[in-house]
C-alpha cells in the first residue's frame, strides 16, 4: 500500500496548494473583472479562460520553456538557487494554471449576481470599502466561490498533462496518483496500476461526497 | 420590499451553471449547424473508409525510441521500393510497445532495445518466436549539457554534490534505463544516483532533459546523442555488463505476415544494415 499512499498525500498536498493559490487569485481577479468597465474585459476573460480549453501538452511545453532553467523566468529563479522543473512546486503551479479558470468563472459569476442595493446599503452605513468587501460582498459571493475551488481541487488532483512535462516523473517526490498510474500501466505492472487506480476513484468519491455535504441542497436553502 | 439575504443567495446560484457554460464554451443553439455538422460528420466517416480501403497493406511496426531516425529512413527506403505498402511507425519504450502488443495493438513487426522487452512478449506468446533476429547493436553514453563544465572520469563522479538531477530511462518500462541501472550497481554507485534520478518516459525524453539543461548528465544510446550534437556532448562512454543488442521480428497475431517477414529481412539485409550503419547502430554481435 506504500506505493498508493505516497502518490496519494502527493496529490493531494499539490491539489491543496494549487486551490489555495488559485482561489486567492481568482478571488481578486474576478472582483477585478466583475467591476471593471472596459471593452477589453471580455478579451482578458478569454485569455484567462484558455488553460480551460487548451490541452496540458500545449500548457505544459509554455511552463516548461518559462520555467525551464534556460527560460526566461527560470533562469532568473536560478540565480536564486530555484529551480521548478521536476520538483512538487512545479507541478503546484501546472495544476494552478490548469484549475484557475475554474474559479475565475464561479467567482465571477457570483461576483455579478450580488446584489449591489447591499453594498451601496453597507457604504451609507459609512463602512469602508474593504469592509464593504470582506463583509458584504465576499460572503454572499462565497458559494459561488466555494463550487469553484472545489472543481478546480478536482481538476488539480487529476491534473497529468502538464504535471509531466513539468514536474517529471519522479516517485516520491513528483509522482503524483495521475502520473502513478500512467508509470504502473507502462510498466506493465497491472497490480500497482489497480491499487492506485482504486484509491483514486474512492479519494474522487469521498472529495464528492464531501463536496455535497459543504454545498447543502437547494431545498434545503430555499426553506424560510 | 428589501430581497433577503437568503434569496439572493438562491438566485445567485440558480443563475450560476447557465452562465458557467455560456461564458466559457458558447455553445451555438442554432440547429441548422448540427445537421450541417451531421452532413460533413458521415462524408468524413466515408472518407476514412475510401483511404483505409486504398491502402490494404499497411504494415505497423512498433520500433524502440532509440530507432526513431534511424527507422524512418529505413521506412522510406522500403516503402520506395515496395509500392503499395505502407509502413507505419510507432515509436516508444520497448516495454511500452510490448504491453501493448500483449494487449492486442494491432502491430505486425517488434523491434527491442533490449532482449528482455522481447523475451516478456515471448513469455506471452504475442511473438512468432522463429522470426527473431537480432540486427543491430548499441552502446551506453553519458551525455550532459554542451555549454556544462562537468567531466565526469567515471560514473562515480555522478555522485559528487554538484551533479543534482540525472535522468535515465524508468528501469521498470524503459531498456535504456535497466542498462543505466546494470552500469550504475557494478560500479556500487545505484543507491546515491538513483536518488537524484529523474525518470523518463523512454530515451529520447532522457536525451531532451539533457539538451534543455534541466538535468545535469543524462544516460542515452551513442547512437541518440548523436542526433543532437549541437546541444549535448558526450562525457563518457560507459562499459555495461551485457551487450546491448536490438532483436527484431514478426508479431504472431500479425494479418500481414508475409508482408511483416519482408521487411524484417530488409532490415537485416545490406542496404538495411547500411542504413542502421548511417546512424551510428554497429552490426549485432554474433
Amino acid at each position: 500500500m506504500d506505493q498508493a499512499w505516497i502518490p496519494l498525500l502527493l496529490s493531494l498536498k499539490v491539489a491543496g496548494w494549487a486551490t489555495a493559490i488559485d482561489v486567492v487569485l481568482g478571488v481578486a481577479v474576478a472582483f477585478g473583472l466583475s467591476r471593471w468597465r472596459s471593452s477589453a474585459r471580455e478579451l482578458v476573460d478569454s485569455l484567462l479562460t484558455l488553460p480551460l480549453v487548451m490541452p496540458p501538452t500545449v500548457l505544459g511545453y509554455y511552463l516548461l520553456v518559462l520555467l525551464g532553467r534556460r527560460g526566461v523566468i527560470g533562469a532568473w529563479l536560478d540565480k536564486f538557487d530555484i529551480q521548478l522543473v521536476f520538483t512538487w512546486q512545479g507541478a503546484v503551479i501546472a495544476s494552478a494554471v490548469v484549475a484557475f479558470p475554474l474559479v475565475l468563472k464561479s467567482a465571477r459569476t457570483a461576483f455579478e449576481t450580488v446584489d449591489p442595493q447591499f453594498e451601496r446599503a453597507a457604504r451609507t452605513l459609512g463602512v469602508s470599502e474593504a469592509a464593504v468587501f470582506f463583509r458584504v460582498t465576499l460572503p454572499l459571493a462565497a458559494r459561488g466561490i466555494l463550487a469553484g475551488a472545489l472543481l478546480a481541487f478536482a481538476r488539480a488532483l487529476g491534473e497529468f498533462g502538464a504535471t509531466l512535462m513539468i514536474a517529471g516523473n519522479l516517485p516520491g517526490r513528483t509522482q503524483t496518483l495521475s502520473v502513478a498510474v500512467y508509470a504502473a500501466v507502462q510498466a506493465g505492472d497491472d497490480s500497482t496500476a489497480n491499487i492506485l487506480v482504486i484509491v483514486t476513484s474512492v479519494t474522487c468519491v469521498v472529495i464528492l461526497l464531501a463536496a455535497g455535504r459543504l454545498l447543502p441542497q437547494r431545498s434545503t436553502a430555499s426553506v424560510r | 420590499m428589501q430581497p433577503s439575504t437568503r434569496q439572493t443567495v438562491r438566485l445567485n446560484r440558480l443563475s450560476l451553471y447557465p452562465r458557467l457554460y455560456y461564458d466559457t464554451l458558447s455553445i451555438p443553439f442554432d440547429l441548422s449547424i448540427v445537421f450541417n455538422l451531421k452532413h460533413s460528420l458521415i462524408a468524413a466517416v466515408f472518407a476514412f473508409t475510401l483511404q483505409s480501403a486504398a491502402h490494404a497493406d499497411e504494415i505497423v511496426v512498433s520500433a524502440a525510441a532509440s530507432l526513431t531516425n534511424a527507422f524512418k529512413a529505413i521506412g522510406d527506403a522500403y516503402e520506395k521500393q515496395h509500392p503499395g505498402t505502407k509502413i507505419l511507425m510507432n515509436f516508444g519504450a520497448s516495454d511500452v510497445l510490448m504491453q501493448q502488443i500483449v494487449k492486442g495493438a494491432p502491430a505486425d513487426v517488434f523491434a527491442s532495445a533490449d532482449q528482455k522487452a522481447m523475451d516478456k512478449a515471448v513469455d506471452e506468446k504475442v511473438i512468432a518466436t522463429d522470426s527473431r533476429r537480432d540486427f543491430a547493436a548499441n552502446s551506453l553514453v553519458l551525455i550532459v549539457p554542451k555549454d556544462s563544465t562537468f567531466a565526469p572520469a567515471s560514473v562515480k563522479d555522478l555522485t559528487a554534490a554538484s551533479v543534482k538531477r540525472v535522468a535515465y530511462g524508468d528501469p521498470a518500462s524503459v531498456p535504456v534505463g535497466r542498462y543505466t541501472e546494470g552500469a550504475l550497481k557494478e560500479a556500487g554507485v545505484w543507491d546515491a544516483v538513483s536518488a537524484k534520478g529523474v525518470l523518463a518516459a523512454n530515451v529520447r525524453q532522457s536525451l531532451d532533459y539533457v539538451a534543455r539543461g534541466e538535468v545535469d548528465a543524462g544516460f542515452v544510446f551513442s547512437t541518440d546523442a548523436a542526433v543532437m550534437p549541437d546541444r549535448v556532448k558526450v562525457a563518457l562512454s560507459v562499459p555495461t555488463q551485457k551487450s546491448i543488442t536490438y532483436p527484431i521480428a514478426q508479431v504472431a497475431q500479425s494479418k500481414h505476415a508475409a508482408e511483416a517477414q519482408q521487411f524484417i529481412a530488409y532490415v537485416l539485409s545490406p542496404d538495411g544494415q547500411k542504413t542502421l550503419a548511417q546512424f551510428g547502430f554497429k552490426p549485432p554481435v554474433k
